[in-house]
């Protein structure tokens, strides 16, 4: 996705190439040979995949081994009405909504601190980027330790500042309500550096005598945050909310390792359920269809995004 | 950008490239074959999902077999247990190039879809091996054939029994004078124990798994005959009975008589640091309790588990091993495969006196050695109340039915969920999974 946003500020330079003489096709080809090793992984990965998923979802294909037998429209026609799976694509859009605000505005707070900051710069970097290098299953088991009920962290300092009674600890990942808060709280500490790290380059290219000037002409800090910072950064913010859309709505890591999607399909998402479709029922055409359902959602909300934002830019 | 004129020898970079890529495929397809290449053993592939404490029991039967089997190099990985390890299973069978032996419960068995996901044994080859196929226990071997064929070859026979901490009950009295465990008959004869348990531990009577509630719910409804039938679409059980099973959790967890919310570990955990005097558990936590025993002490013991509705009823299973789908067999592979089955069966005194299992190989639990063997000989009865999970494609250890349920318990469990809305949700649990298609038929 990030590399479409780059295309079109690159396409006046192919009209000025000069015109193709047999040297500079032979080049061409030369190319294509440095491009092949990744396109052939790209081919075979991703796009057959894609293609195969495509065509699996007309089939009853099974795990199993079974002959795979042409079924039209069942599995989509299943899907849309399948109340389990709307349930997962709720909760997925859930998650999306309580996530993104968050690990979008708490970055930019973040940047703007850690840009201002002169001595302990290098520090709130490190200190905000670090747990965005963290693997998953990491920081999904100290949370989860964090989070118990008896003995967790959290629950022992809430008991210590008197906010609840150790008689009555609250329950985190196991409640219908808190779990899937839980889980944003943990994702928004563990991913918001990337979002963060964005912000802080892009208030760097900020030229510093936009700021001197509106100084002269008497503008506060709260001004020129609102008439200067913002919207220089509002090409930023298109992109971070893309691509933080994207990453919230492929949500599955987090839930199936701290909720396993409880209690109660509470944390259940679109992901999730396609695995369990797919891998424990064993059904890979319905599986596909499913993806495919979840493809199309992604796209449109991508499509509808990059329209949005990249108007406002021109 | 200038053009810059083609660099010399673009041919032989060309050439270059393709001589990499060519390097690359061949790197690729032989990685498969490099250990084999590398020194002259035969090489079998095991999966295990003995990922709790038993597992350190089989690594050392491993290493037994290992040094008695030199020419063999056996490649054992554990994977998590449950879903994640079946689902393992079936990908790499599906791929026909899994592992060459595997651990699997004999409950999962027809859930694998032997026709084509597994190879069956051939009688013969196991009696070259050295086993005899008479000497398993007739029912439990009946279990390991589908249409005929024979896909498992049974190790053990494990089930959720009764710890309970000497200690503890010294202090209520509730030791026979040989130091083991009163008999009680009845639930509420048993939440007595437990009450007075609770008063000396300060937190809990029992411990018990919270996340895992299948086994008791399953235990304690069969207990009370409890029956469960799947037909084409629908199903059969008894509300009344699986009410009283929920409401026995429940009622044991208003109470404070058991915690609210323990996964496995801390379930264990909860009867080391004497939080609770019982814990009902699987056998094959011994292990654990026993190492806990000689680094801190903690003198304990096991029997079944307890009579709530008129009989000592378990829930249990069995591990077996099976042999993963295999596009083709290398004969050597193949022996080597059959050799490492029948001696995990021969010496499987080993893996019930360390892991607390019951030995499905007759010859063995017949032996002098074994009938002597505490605390096993003090729980021997599970091998006849053992109760296997209901015979459907999605039950079984691991299965759907047990996370599916076990979601709905763990929510009775920490009383967020009544037993009439517990057993209503359950019920519409049940059916959304026979409304699936049978994969497997």
């Amino acid at each position: 996705m990030t590399a479409q946003t780059e295309t079109p500020a690159e396409a006046p330079t192919a009209e000025t190439r000069p015109p193709s003489t047999p040297n500079a096709k032979r080049r061409n080809w030369t190319g294509l040979w440095f491009v092949l090793p990744f396109f052939a992984a790209y081919a075979l990965f991703l796009i057959w995949p894609t293609v195969l998923g495509l065509y699996y979802s007309f089939t009853d294909k099974s795990i199993t081994g079974r002959t795979p037998s042409w079924v039209g429209l069942d599995n989509w026609a299943e899907a849309f009405a399948d109340e389990r799976a709307w349930n997962a694509l709720w909760n997925t859009a859930v998650f999306t909504l309580y996530s993104t605000p968050p690990l979008v505005i708490l970055a930019i707070v973040f940047a703007l601190l850690a840009n201002r900051a002169r001595r302990a710069g290098w520090f709130l970097r490190l200190a905000f980027f670090a747990p965005f290098v963290v693997p998953v299953s990491v920081v999904t088991t100290i949370w989860t330790w964090i989070y118990q009920p008896d003995g967790g962290l959290l629950n022992h300092y809430l008991e210590l500042f008197g906010i609840q009674s150790p008689d009555t600890p609250t329950i985190w990942l196991q409640d219908e309500h808190r779990a899937m808060w839980a889980v944003v709280i943990t994702t928004v500490w563990w991913t918001l550096g990337f979002n963060f790290l964005l912000y802080l380059a892009a208030l760097q290219t900020i030229p510093q005598d936009v700021y001197e000037a509106s100084a002269i002409d008497g503008a506060g800090w709260f001004r020129q945050l609102r008439s200067i910072t913002l919207p220089l950064l509002s090409r930023t913010t298109g992109l971070v909310i893309t691509l933080q859309l994207i990453a919230s709505l492929r949500i599955f890591d987090q839930m199936y390792l701290m909720t396993g999607g409880g209690p109660n399909r509470a944390t259940e998402v679109a992901i999730h359920y396609i695995y369990i479709a797919g891998f424990e029922g064993y059904r890979i055409g319905y599986a596909s269809a499913l993806s495919y359902v979840l493809f199309v959602l992604i796209l449109l909300v991508s499509i509808v995004q990059f329209r949005l934002f990249s108007r406002k830019g021109a | 950008m200038p053009n810059h004129p083609s660099p010399p020898g673009a041919l032989s970079r060309r050439t270059l490239l393709t001589g990499t890529a060519a390097a690359a495929g061949l790197g690729l397809t032989g990685c498969g074959s490099l250990a084999v290449s590398l020194s002259d053993k035969t090489v079998v592939k095991q999966w295990n999902l003995l990922a709790g404490a038993d597992g350190a029991i089989m690594t050392d039967l491993h290493t037994r077999f290992e040094d008695e089997y030199p020419d063999v190099d056996l490649q054992a990985t554990t994977l998590g247990w449950g879903t994640p390890f079946y689902t393992r299973i079936v990908m790499g069978a599906s791929g026909g190039n899994g592992a060459d032996v595997a651990t699997a419960h004999v409950s999962r068995i027809k859930s694998l879809s032997p026709a084509t996901l597994l190879d069956p044994y051939e009688l013969k080859e196991i009696e070259d091996a050295g086993l005899d196929p008479d000497a398993f226990p007739a029912e439990l071997w009946d279990k390991c054939f589908v249409d005929g064929a024979l896909y498992a070859v049974p190790l053990d026979t494990h089930a959720l029994v009764n710890y309970y901490n000497r200690t503890v009950c010294e202090q209520i009295g509730v030791l026979n004078p040989d130091r083991t465990l009163l008999e009680t008959q009845g639930r509420e004869d048993y939440f007595d124990i437990l009450r007075e348990a609770k008063a000396v531990t300060g937190e809990y009577g029992t411990s018990l798994d919270t996340f895992g509630g299948w086994r008791q719910f399953w235990a304690w409804y069969r207990q009370a005959d409890g029956e469960m039938s799947f037909g084409d679409g629908d199903y059969e059980m008894d509300d009344d009975k699986a009410l009283q099973a929920i409401e026995t959790m429940y009622l044991m967890a208003e109470e404070g008589l058991c915690p609210t919310f323990a996964d496995g570990a801390q379930c264990a955990a909860n009867f080391e640091n004497g939080a609770a005097g019982f814990v009902q558990v699987g056998n094959w936590e011994i292990t654990r309790f026993r190492a806990f025993n000689e680094a801190q002490g903690l003198d304990f013991s096991m029997t079944e588990m307890p009579d709530f509705f008129g009989n000592r009823r378990t829930q249990g299973d069995s591990h077996s091993f099976i042999l993963p789908h295999h596009n083709q067999w290398d004969p050597e592979v193949r022996k080597a495969t059959i050799e490492y089955v029948a001696f995990m069966l021969q010496n499987s005194f080993d893996w019930g006196a360390g892991a607390g299992h019951t030995p499905a190989y007759l010859p063995v639990t017949e032996s002098p050695e074994y009938q002597a063997l505490e605390p096993n000989a003090e729980y021997s009865g599970v091998v006849d109340n053992v109760q296997l999970d209901p015979d459907v494609w999605f039950a079984g250890s691991g299965a759907r039915l047990f996370d599916e349920s076990g979601s709905v318990f763990q929510q009775v469990y920490s009383l967020a969920l009544n037993p009439e809305d517990a057993l209503a949700l359950l019920k519409e649990r049940i059916q959304d999974l026979v409304s699936l298609p049978n994969p497997v038929d």
